[in-house]
């Protein structure tokens, strides 16, 4: 007896000591994009949404095309739950598979994979979120934040609210507030909005949200309501939005003066505030809805089939449709990529390359049959992010509707501090590696 | 049959007082340490060096740390996790205002700051106990995390809030930060962690360890015999949070390479308390138990699924790991209340008998 328990023992030690050992090698022809998601946990909300949409558009992408340029992709979800620490295994995890990209899908992971990026040679796409200052290309090759930085966002939001008061002089000694998240992400706003309010006159107030407390922001909203802020601007993520939604209603609290960050903008965040939230709207880069050729081809290809985890009637929802922006971006630097290189097995060193050039212009999303999806998407060597527009969406009381025009970023008040900040990151961190990478000119 | 100590006889008391008397437990521990120091760095993969030691070796200081105060001295204790942090951003401010010295100088030396935090906040144990003491260390979780976050000299006032690991070398080989490699960084952490336990051993096995002990098992009685409570307390405290605030400076610097202030929160405190559990209170092999079975459990579980074959979603093993951890910590504590670390003593002393039990 004892003698088959050692089997046994040794059986299963084998079979998993083999992992640890030598991680099993990737087959040659298929480029290995792991996905970064969070399906359990505190976030669980927005992230499940993400998360079926970007495995969704790579899966159709198989389904449809047999993947990229006639190499298929190996999809692999890992589970970081939102946690730090998860993540950082997930991408131990994943590193030994050769990875061609990583999304960490949270600013927290963001900051520990970033100066790894570099060493691993795996780019670290942190699409609209994670460190500002990394859309400084020269400092940072290897971090990409497309389309637009947390920066972009809140110089837009303090545009908007200025355009709804009659003109930046306007808002000298007004009242913009901040609800956010007290953590990284959360917390990234401030340096802009703090440069713009000393610039414009307007004064900012803070209002941090603890993890912890995400739920519980009755005493939050007391001091909102005493403090009568003209304009509030929300930064939360997670079950944080549809809270701060609802107790803003509960306050009566104008909607139409409650924008949020494009995070801020899950259907999940402002449905359950009812029709109190109705006029809440938040930033957008992508559009909403089912009405695009590629959406389609996702119900064609992926859910029709039942291929996906997603429910039929979410597809098109707010963020199912980022994550599925998220996978364009992944596919597009890839097939750039692979343009560049003239590979069709792709690296990392060479997506990075990609992610340089990306270049989706109006004809490259009517191809995609994305148009009108997204607006054109373009970064360069020394930009990285590209601070491209976004819009307004407002929540009609049952889904979101389009109601500003494409605005621009403040980019001449936002890219002198990027540079700044990534002057002081690099500053910080002694022994940062200068760029060595050339700079491709294809394009 | 092989595990026997017949034969073996003790002529002084040295040899009475060793740590190891029996002469294959001595080959064991040499054979853990030839494996853990030669045959892990030699043939392990960077995933089971980054991922799945240095974290393991991390925790289980931290463990060693708590279950000296708890575990050896009785004194509940939830504030762990903020004793990390202290260690944490404590070296975090030595490294980066004086770069000259060696960061593994800063990562020992930033225990005495975690010491003395721990001593301020250990000052009410003199005259709460059990929960209620508990409750005094939650405080300082609470208040400590607090400082974390809105005290931004704590973090060289980054924008982002998080402290972010800078690169320093040893010889001309980086150790921490990104270029270092895993295996630099586990190397460290084993050799901090071998010496540190084996201090801690000779500290429990000497007068002030009987002294915790004796606190322990009844505060009056020893407090008759002569023994000066609120020293022996405080000290106690010093000496916990001075290992778990090395931990702490070991898991962001050795580890993570970067954390903000949510890594330390009270979810920490409860992981390192239920090592000490699962583990075995008052025994140091048990917090390597316990930290081994919390932390690298859910590792080897999410695997087996893909090994057997038996695709399933990221979530789902997710879960599943969740539910399978949860019942079998229920299940060892059914088994052995007492934690793993008897559950090791029992099975010792049922090799010593086979393989005729009696």
């Amino acid at each position: 007896m004892r003698k088959k328990h050692l089997v046994l023992g040794a059986a299963i030690a084998a079979l998993i000591g083999g992992d640890f050992v030598a991680p099993p090698a990737q087959a040659q022809d298929t480029i290995y994009v792991p996905l970064f998601t969070y399906r359990t946990g505190p976030f669980a909300g927005s992230g499940i949404p993400i998360a079926n949409g970007m495995s969704d558009y790579l899966t159709m992408l198989n389904e449809r095309d047999g993947g990229i340029g006639g190499v298929k992709l190996a999809i692999e979800e890992c589970e970081t739950g939102y946690d730090t620490k998860k993540g950082v295994e997930c991408y131990e995890a994943s590193k030994g598979k050769k990875p061609v990209i990583t999304n960490p899908y949270s600013t927290g992971i963001t900051l520990q994979l970033i100066p790894k990026a570099a060493v691993d040679k795996i780019p670290v796409l942190s699409m609209a979120y994670g460190l500002s200052a990394s859309a400084d290309g020269t400092n940072f090759p290897w971090v990409f934040n497309p389309p637009a930085t947390y920066w972009d966002g809140a110089s837009v939001f303090v545009k908007f609210a200025a355009q709804k008061e009659g003109g930046l002089d306007k808002l000298k000694g007004k009242k913009l507030g901040l609800v956010h998240l007290d953590a990284p992400y959360g917390k990234e706003p401030i340096p802009l909005l703090e440069a713009l309010a000393k610039e414009y006159g307007f004064e900012l107030k803070l209002y941090p949200v603890p993890a912890s407390e995400m739920q519980n922001q009755s005493s939050l909203w007391l001091n909102v309501r005493r403090d009568r802020p003209d304009w509030i601007y929300l930064q939360g993520w997670g079950a944080m939005n549809p809270t701060a939604v609802k107790e803003a209603a509960k306050i009566n609290f104008p909607m139409d003066r409650l924008i949020g960050v494009w995070w801020a903008g899950g259907d999940d965040d402002a449905r359950p505030a009812g029709d109190g939230a109705k006029g809440y709207s938040s930033l957008d880069f992508h559009a909403v809805g089912t009405d695009f050729p590629v959406i389609k081809d996702i119900q064609k290809f992926v859910v029709d089939k039942g291929k996906s985890q997603v429910q039929k009637e979410k597809v098109g929802e707010n963020l199912y449709n980022r994550g599925v922006y998220n996978s364009m971006l992944i596919a597009e630097a890839i097939r750039t990529a692979q343009k560049i290189t003239g590979k069709k097995v792709v690296t990392g060193e060479d997506v990075r390359r990609g992610l340089e050039q990306l270049d989706i212009t109006e004809a490259r999303l009517k191809e995609m049959g994305a148009a009108g999806f997204a607006s054109p998407v373009r970064t360069s060597c020394t930009d990285h992010n590209g601070h491209h527009k976004v819009f307004m969406a407002t929540w009609d009381g049952t889904k979101w509707v389009k109601s500003s025009d494409w605005m621009e970023p403040m980019k001449d008040k936002v890219r002198p501090l990027i540079e700044a900040a990534a002057k002081a990151y690099v500053e910080s961190n002694t022994g940062w590696p200068k760029r060595t990478e050339p700079c491709d000119k294809s394009s | 049959m092989l595990y026997r100590e017949a034969g073996q006889f003790k002529t002084d008391y040295t040899k009475d007082m060793a740590v190891f008397p029996i002469l294959q437990d001595r080959i064991g521990v040499g054979v853990i340490l030839f494996i853990a120091a030669v045959i892990i760095p030699l043939f392990g993969s960077d995933f089971l060096l980054q991922a799945v030691m240095t974290p393991f070796l991390v925790f289980a200081l931290a463990t060693i740390g708590l279950n000296l105060l708890t575990g050896y001295t009785g004194l509940l204790s939830l504030g762990t996790g903020a004793f990390m942090g202290v260690g944490a951003f404590a070296c975090y401010k030595l490294t980066t205002s004086f770069p000259g010295v060696n960061v593994i100088v800063w990562i020992v030396c930033s225990g005495f700051f975690s010491a003395a935090v721990g001593v301020l906040f250990g000052l009410p144990s003199l005259r709460i106990k059990g929960f209620y003491l508990a409750v005094a260390t939650l405080a300082a979780q609470f208040f400590l995390s607090w400082c974390f976050i809105r005290v931004p000299w704590l973090f060289n006032y980054n924008v982002s809030g998080a402290i972010e690991v800078p690169q320093r070398t040893l010889f001309g080989v980086p150790i921490t930060g990104p270029n270092s490699a895993p295996v630099t960084r586990y190397l460290i952490v084993l050799a901090i962690v071998i010496v540190m336990t084996w201090l801690a051993s000779n500290l429990i096995r000497g007068r002030i360890g009987r002294m915790w002990m004796a606190v322990r098992d009844m505060d009056i009685a020893a407090e008759l015999i002569g023994i000066r409570l609120l020293n022996t307390k405080l000290l106690a405290f010093a000496v916990s949070s001075f290992y778990c605030g090395v931990a702490g400076a070991m898991m962001v610097f050795l580890w993570y390479g970067g954390a903000e202030a949510e890594v330390f929160n009270i979810n920490q405190s409860f992981t390192i308390l239920f090592m000490v559990i699962i583990g075995g209170l008052g025994s140091l092999i048990g917090s390597f138990f316990g930290a081994a079975l919390i932390y690298i459990l859910p590792i080897i579980l999410r695997f087996v699924p893909a090994e057997l074959g038996v695709p399933l979603h990221a979530a789902t093993v997710e879960h599943l790991t969740f539910i399978i951890v949860g019942a079998l910590i229920v299940v060892f504590l059914i088994v052995e209340p007492h934690g793993l670390a008897r559950l090791w003593q029992i099975g010792k002393q049922k090799l010593r008998v086979w393989p005729f039990p009696y």
